[in-house]
């Protein structure tokens, strides 16, 4: 949390945010992630080549993987395999929160360009798959695995609303229904990762429309992406409903009663699953101006013993009863 | 059931058990609830004197049985060239000293630790016979004699209603010196000391009675000898009368050394034997006297505790007994606040260090190991190592930092930094490599807020872990655990906002 703008205004009073149905830190772990989320289906989503398994079962599509390394890789072979490509991502199989993320968008001779341009040398590349290795990343420093994926050919739809980075759509899917969505720019001042908290804009997703119902960065309600001045009120997620579909259809892939969904527009594919969240964040809410907690309750009082739906179904539930209400930018 | 009313139950039971313990040690145990009580405990010396016969000499003395109101918190003998050993005689304990060849003044020693405690009355049975040897008065000089003992016991009899009472006014009458009868009484039993003549009265009016032996606890006093109070029986119970007042019941301080029976002293092969007491009183932490009286009839729930252990591991124990409260400050400020920390119990661990090294040296230290150490670290960086390495660089590196604050400090003059050694150096390592990620990840900012917060939860845990009744409860009261392991159960069920997220979510509000 940014301290200027946390001391900033001051304190609201629990009961008002209670009214308004916003969940909180301690409400998420013990009344969803605890009761819906079973452990032993934890690793399907902590490692993302374990999700990449799944989805492939599931024939939910995701990003192209290029080669994965098990064990401490000769430095030669990661060389070997990068060598060809000019577009790349390097990442731990069970990194949380985005670190160790690399991205490379093109080569200059021997060096290697990230999004933000700067410049980043074949030893470089071999230190942070080292340090992958050893576990850096990981939770509670496990030796981990390194994975090298395609890198996604965005669509360009959203270049006007991020900047230096790429932006991802985060879907909160609850016992198999979407009950909201966000997107996430990436700002000069987050330094083009798409982490709220290091100053992206979220933008709240009406869940009926793929429409952009309300933004903010650092807490504050903005009008216009800060770098590009491109009024979020006239962004809208195309392929809404089948990226909303492939969101809800994690519920069958991993089991997760609450999941966050992670994911990011193909120019050519369409809607590409990045990764899927056992304990997503409730900054959705802020994003949104809108309390999940309603929401989830709404969902716990349906009988879904007796109701048996698939996916199609549960999307059109969602998509109906959750649209925003019309207050709009 | 669901899990939720399994954690209240379990919580409930847990801090009633702990809360039970705690009650019963202070209560029936009397340790201290508070920090800094203090008891007093007399430490009373019987000096047993006599001349030998230049043959085989021995002295028993008769000893203090258990009472309700003092607790004995240990006994010495001293008897240079005596045998010695107890024996149990009619209900009695005598420590007996014998010795073959003694010749000239002898001296002997018992010495006993006794501590009062508040309340408790004396009242225990006491077997002894309650016949009355009714006194010889019927010679004719002694007629005057008879006639104003009879005339005393009657006028009390008129103004009393029963044996207590009466009893009561005997007394007052006998000890008034206006009283002409008890002149008269005192004037012929000159030679007989006062308790001596009342138990004769007593007597005389049928009542069975014995002397009590003992001391008024007091301050300092030397070559005390004992003094007596009287015990009645008013056939149903033995009551205890001060005799001068006739005032019934035990006077506040006074010790019993002996009840009814025999006499005090016997010496064979020795004569102008007698015993003196000397008294002093020291002021002992209350625990200690505590301790000395459970250790003596091997409590269960003190023995088998930490206090059985060797000193040097208790001092361990205390300390580690403080971690839990550590822990609860981490879990309070986590679940209540939501404030950020490097490592969930890295701030523990530094109010441990924190507390060996004392607050300012110890955060003055941290901050400079860590600024020393990222500096180091991101020179590492640039060497291609591999992390375990690395970080292995980084632990070398934190251990010769250590030895050179050390030795400059020394140097200087400021001994307070020689407490560096008390951090955890793996754990530096690690918190210096963590916060390196951080500032190579989410920039210097996110590493002064983390580390920030680190140093903000160990300052207030170290405040909480110093504090001096908190030390005093968890190593005196180990069982209290149970209580915090309940309230951590309860705080684990907390489903509310953190303090944090009122701040953070309040756009929504507007």
């Amino acid at each position: 949390m940014h301290l200027p703008t946390f001391f900033r205004g001051g304190l609201v009073s629990p009961f008002s945010l209670r009214k308004l149905g916003v969940l909180g830190m301690n409400a998420r772990n013990v009344h969803y992630i605890a009761r819906y989320n079973d452990r032993d289906k934890y690793p399907i989503v902590d490692d993302k080549l374990n999700t990449k398994r799944q989805a492939k079962r599931y024939r939910i599509p995701v990003p192209e993987l290029i080669a994965a390394f098990e064990t401490q890789p000769s430095r030669k072979r990661v060389m070997e395999v990068i060598e060809p490509l000019e577009k790349f991502v390097i990442k731990p199989a069970r990194g949380s929160g985005g670190k160790g993320i690399l991205v490379i968008v093109g080569r200059d001779g021997d060096e290697y360009r990230k999004p933000s341009g700067s410049k980043v040398t074949a030893l470089d590349i071999q230190r942070h798959v080292s340090n992958i290795h050893s576990g850096l990343y990981s939770l509670g420093g496990k030796p981990d695995r390194v994975m090298i994926e395609a890198l996604v050919d965005f669509d360009p739809v959203f270049d006007k609303y991020s900047f230096e980075g790429v932006p991802d759509i985060r879907v909160i899917v609850f016992r198999g229904y979407p009950v909201m969505a966000m997107l996430r720019c990436s700002t000069h001042d987050s330094d083009g990762k798409a982490n709220l908290h290091q100053g992206a804009v979220g933008v709240g997703v009406d869940l009926a429309t793929g429409k952009a119902a309300h933004a903010v960065q650092r807490g504050m309600r903005v009008e216009i992406h800060p770098d590009t001045q491109m009024p979020f009120a006239d962004l809208e997620v195309p392929d809404w409903k089948e990226l909303v579909r492939l969101a809800a259809s994690c519920y069958e892939m991993t089991g997760l009663g609450y999941l966050g969904c992670d994911i990011v527009l193909d120019r050519k594919r369409g809607p590409l699953l990045l990764e899927a969240n056992a304990r997503p964040g409730l900054a959705i809410q802020i994003a949104n101006g809108v309390g999940l907690r309603t929401r989830l309750e709404h969902i716990e009082g349906m009988d879904l013993e007796k109701l048996e739906k698939n996916v199609d179904e549960r999307v059109a539930y969602s998509m109906d009863y959750f649209a925003a209400k019309p207050l709009a930018l | 059931m669901s899990p939720r009313a399994q954690v209240y139950i379990l919580a409930a039971i847990l801090a009633l058990m702990g809360a039970g313990l705690t009650i019963y040690k202070n209560v029936e145990l009397g340790f201290p609830l508070l920090p800094g009580e203090y008891r007093t405990v007399w430490t009373i010396e019987a000096k047993v004197r006599f001349n030998a016969d230049s043959g085989p000499a021995k002295a028993a003395l008769t000893l203090p049985r258990e009472q309700r109101n003092m607790e004995v918190l240990g006994e010495t003998f001293s008897s240079s060239g005596y045998g010695f050993n107890i024996i149990s005689e009619d209900d009695e304990y005598r420590a007996v000293w014998a010795k073959r060849q003694a010749s000239g003044v002898q001296s002997l020693f018992y010495q006993l630790d006794v501590h009062q405690t508040p309340g408790a009355a004396l009242e225990q049975p006491l077997d002894l016979s309650t016949e009355v040897v009714k006194p010889l008065l019927s010679a004719a000089e002694q007629e005057a004699v008879r006639q104003a003992i009879y005339s005393l016991v009657g006028s009390a009899r008129e103004r009393s209603s029963d044996t207590s009472t009466f009893t009561s006014e005997l007394l007052t009458a006998l000890s008034d010196n206006r009283n002409q009868d008890s002149n008269l009484i005192f004037g012929y039993y000159k030679n007989r000391s006062y308790v001596d003549v009342a138990l004769l009265v007593l007597a005389a009016a049928d009542i069975p009675a014995h002397r009590i032996r003992g001391l008024y606890l007091e301050d300092d006093r030397r070559r005390l000898d004992p003094e007596d109070l009287l015990e009645i029986y008013d056939g149903e119970r033995w009551i205890v009368f001060e005799p001068q007042s006739g005032s019934p019941g035990v006077p506040k301080n006074f010790f019993i050394w002996q009840r009814g029976g025999k006499s005090l002293l016997d010496v064979e092969g020795g004569r102008n034997s007698g015993v003196t007491f000397s008294v002093i009183s020291n002021d002992v932490p209350a625990r200690d006297v505590a301790m000395l009286s459970t250790s003596q009839e091997k409590e269960a729930l003190v023995d088998f505790s930490i206090y059985s252990l060797p000193i040097e591991q208790q001092s361990i124990f205390k300390l580690i007994l403080l971690v839990p409260v550590g822990a609860l400050v981490v879990v309070l400020l986590r679940v209540f606040v939501g404030l950020r920390t490097s490592g969930t119990f890295m701030p523990v661990l530094l109010a441990i260090a924190f507390i060996e090294t004392q607050l300012f040296t110890g955060l003055a230290i941290f901050v400079l190991i860590l600024i020393l150490g990222l500096w180091i670290r991101f020179y590492l960086s640039r060497l291609n190592l591999l992390l375990v390495a690395r970080i292995a660089a980084v632990v070398v590196t934190v251990v010769i930092l250590m030895g050179a604050i050390s030795v400059v400090s020394y140097k200087l003059g400021i001994e307070q930094a020689l407490t560096v050694t008390f951090f955890p150096m793996i754990i530096l390592a690690w918190t210096i490599e963590r916060m390196s990620i951080v500032w190579e990840e989410d920039g210097p900012y996110e590493v002064v807020v983390q580390a920030g917060g680190s140093l903000l939860v160990a300052v207030i845990a170290w405040w909480v872990m110093t504090n001096r009744y908190i030390e005093h409860w968890t190593f005196n009261f180990p069982e209290l655990l149970l209580v915090l392991l309940g309230f951590i159960m309860i705080v684990g069920n907390y489903t509310g906002y953190r303090l944090g997220e009122l701040a953070r979510f309040r756009q929504l509000v507007r």
